[in-house]
């Protein structure tokens, strides 16, 4: 099989793992060496699919082969794709023609699993060591790692890249026991707890002045779950990310709509969730980390799905309008991240310069700020929203999409906007 | 023989500037120019016939950070709005003025920042290298790249791919300016035309394959791309061709996985991993990390 016939089916293997980042790894760059590369800086996104998603990273399996049957994913032992298998030095090369081009900044490297987790990892590592090692090479490598590998194996991988990763894939073992029985919720923990281990020994503050320095280990992990493959509920989605991130401080969590693949299993029958709910629990996941909210803020035993309507800081706002309005002038912090439409760097520029001047709305209109959203729920010096009824029924359909889109989209609710995506990316909520 | 651009640009106008503001001239009595035709960059009188004020005015470095980067916008209002700025931020006495994102001017150079910062960010990201030969002497691979800048960023943007790319040589051409690294030396020589920049590379069609292959059609966004890759890029990426494509042939696509006849579950293969892993999942299947922590 040629390379041409072998990339076709590992990228199209690997599609489905939805991370690209390339942020957040330590500051290394190739001069002085005869090599390339460079990270430490934001990320850069080289391309972008039709599918809105970036290309940043080759992302390839070393094989599309598996011992595991999870129904969600096209590479199951019980698929019928062509199966192909990369030997290292074909991905080495591969990695560094295209990262000398500028068509990536790097490698995310997974597996189907072949013979046991260790074999597999071995064979994972291999490329890496050779790019390090062998060809010098600085530039991004995440390394997809095996739960059940061994401890040595994690390490070593770690070493080598800036960010690894295992997938939970669902929020439950009971959602992994029907559709991915090989798999187990505790054992990935296990393995995450192990790696935010070896991420504080070598990052963590409390080492000793003369003890030595730890080996090298990647500088994060992060993880994904599929949306919309099992029952599981937005708040047990999210109640499971925020407890990866507070225990195992995770980077990122990722939410991949289940989306229907080339080989259907009749176990999982095809039935894709809409797009905006993993849009929505993007959002929902930036309120967590970066506005402080609780998960059951967010998503409730009692409504414990996210409205797909409108976005969830929104929700809550029209959930708790006794909270308003908030004034801009006077408001701490934390309350005025909990003013719709008013992101962290606004949020900062209104705490400097309500210092020097009382601010009035010109002054947000100049800041660019999505006055329609905010007027209801803010004072100014020179407004008070009592007359536009933060009390009244109609607030909520405010904000709601227009009627026609929603007629036409009744039974799928509408793609979010271009803007929207803009606000995910940006965390400006 | 090869041309050197002299083009100091932020440099020339941090000089004015600074002469400027030792003689107290209000920033309404300078006339900025941007042509070089035109004999002085000042049209109101030569600086240097009066003597400069002897104390040093301080300015914050934040401020010559960000002017940096807003006077690579092409907009012909710049120098004269970075020196009004930096007038009020010192004799003008609003020494918090960055603080005032509200504030009119301080808005209209962030918002110039931002468009040269995305200029860069774009740059280092739709570059793409050619490979054009391998130098005899050195064995170094030799790289060329087109870019189409919308400001005046090369010099800026430019390190960045000295860090990146010290292991082979390159050069970026732009219209307005190029870039050249040898393994040593970066510098800058004068636009070319688009020409002059090789169209192709042999590694393109095995890019493309990764690029087709990558693409979900059963999440088609189009807008989602849109927005981070203009179309205004699109002639100089080599995937951008099959873009059209892809998009129509999605619908169908999935009508096929939607058709495809579901596959049975197969039984487990022999193998010792995969049964240690089936033996461990039913000694203790619903074990969760608090009860092994309370363990």
């Amino acid at each position: 099989m040629d390379i041409t016939r072998k990339l076709e089916i590992l990228a199209d293997a690997a599609k489905y793992d939805a991370s690209c980042a390339s942020s957040g790894a330590a500051r290394k760059d190739s001069r002085g060496s005869t090599g390339v590369g460079s990270t430490g800086g934001s990320g850069i996104c080289h391309s972008y699919t039709p599918d809105g998603r970036c290309v940043s990273l080759l992302k390839v399996l070393m094989t599309n082969a598996c011992l595991y049957d999870c129904h969600y994913c096209i590479n199951r032992r019980s698929s019928n794709v062509t199966r192909a298998r990369f030997t290292p030095g074909e991905v080495v090369k591969l990695t560094l023609d295209f990262y000398k081009r500028n068509y990536i900044e790097g490698l995310f490297l997974s597996s189907g699993i072949i013979r046991s987790a260790d074999y597999t990892m071995e064979l994972v590592i291999e490329v890496a060591r050779k790019l390090r090692e062998e060809h010098h090479f600085r530039g991004y490598i995440h390394l997809k790692t095996i739960p059940e590998a061994s401890q040595a194996l994690i390490a070593l991988a770690g070493r080598y890249a800036d960010r690894i990763s295992i997938n939970v894939e669902l929020p439950t073992q009971q959602g992994l026991n029907t559709l991915a029985p090989e798999k187990n919720l505790a054992r990935t923990e296990e393995a995450m707890g192990h790696i935010r281990g070896k991420i504080d020994e070598r990052y963590g503050e409390k080492r000793k002045p003369d003890a030595p320095k730890p080996p090298p280990f990647a500088t994060g992990q992060s993880t994904q779950m599929l949306v919309g493959a099992d029952v599981s509920t937005d708040a047990t989605i999210l109640g499971c990310a925020d407890k990866l991130y507070t225990t195992h401080r995770l980077r990122r969590v990722y939410y991949s709509a289940f989306s229907p693949i080339p080989e259907p299993s009749s176990i999982l029958p095809l039935k894709a969730p809409p797009l905006i709910r993993e849009h929505r629990l993007y959002q929902a996941d930036w309120l967590l980390r970066f506005y402080d909210f609780k998960v059951e803020e967010i998503a409730s035993a009692s409504a414990p799905n996210l409205d797909l309507a409108l976005d969830p800081k929104l929700s809550w706002a029209l959930r708790n309008r006794e909270t308003f309005p908030v004034d801009v002038n006077k408001a701490p912090r934390e309350m005025l991240l909990r003013i719709p439409g008013l992101g962290v760097r606004n949020v900062e520029r209104i705490m400097s310069a309500r210092r020097y001047t009382g601010l009035r709305l010109a002054d947000l209109i100049r800041l660019r700020l999505q006055m329609k959203k905010l007027l209801p729920f803010i004072v100014t010096a020179d407004h008070h929203p009592a007359r536009l009824g933060l009390d009244s029924d109609s607030l909520r359909a405010r904000f709601l999409p227009p009627p026609e889109q929603l007629e036409l989209n009744f039974d799928a609710p509408p793609e979010p906007a271009a803007n929207d995506f803009l606000s995910v990316r940006s965390g400006e909520l | 023989m090869r041309t050197i651009v002299i083009e100091p640009e932020y440099e020339a106008w941090r000089t004015a500037a600074r002469l400027l503001l030792a003689q107290s001239v209000k920033p309404d009595e300078v006339l900025w120019s941007d042509d070089p035709q035109e004999a002085s960059l000042f049209v109101s009188g030569d600086p240097a016939a009066k003597q400069p004020a002897a104390e040093v005015i301080k300015v914050p470095s934040a401020f010559m950070d960000m002017a940096r980067s807003a006077a690579a916008h092409t907009d012909s209002k710049r120098w004269a709005l970075l020196y009004r700025l930096l007038w009020r931020l010192t004799l003008g006495g609003e020494r918090h003025l960055l603080s005032m994102a509200t504030d009119r001017d301080v808005r209209q150079m962030q918002d110039w920042f931002k468009a040269v910062g995305r200029d860069i960010h774009k740059m280092h990201a739709f570059v793409r290298f050619r490979l054009v030969g391998v130098d005899a002497d050195t064995a170094r691979e030799q790289f060329v790249a087109w870019f189409e800048p919308d400001h005046r960023i090369v010099r800026l943007a430019t390190p960045f791919f000295q860090k990146r790319f010290a292991g082979m040589d390159w050069s970026i051409l732009t219209p307005y300016m190029c870039a050249h690294w040898d393994g040593e030396r970066l510098h800058f020589t004068s636009g070319v035309p688009r020409s002059s920049a090789p169209d192709e590379d042999a590694l393109d069609d095995l890019w493309r394959t990764y690029y087709r292959n990558i693409f979900n059609p059963a999440r088609v966004k189009i807008s989602a791309m849109q927005s981070e890759m203009p179309k205004k890029y699109w002639k100089n990426l080599p995937e951008a061709p099959l873009i059209a494509g892809l998009i129509a042939e999605s619908a169908g696509r999935v009508q096929g996985m939607l058709e495809t006849e579901e596959r049975p579950a197969k039984p487990a293969p022999n193998n010792a991993y995969l049964k240690s892993l089936h033996e461990m999942n039913q000694s203790n299947p619903a074990k969760s990390t608090e009860e092994s922590d309370k363990s």
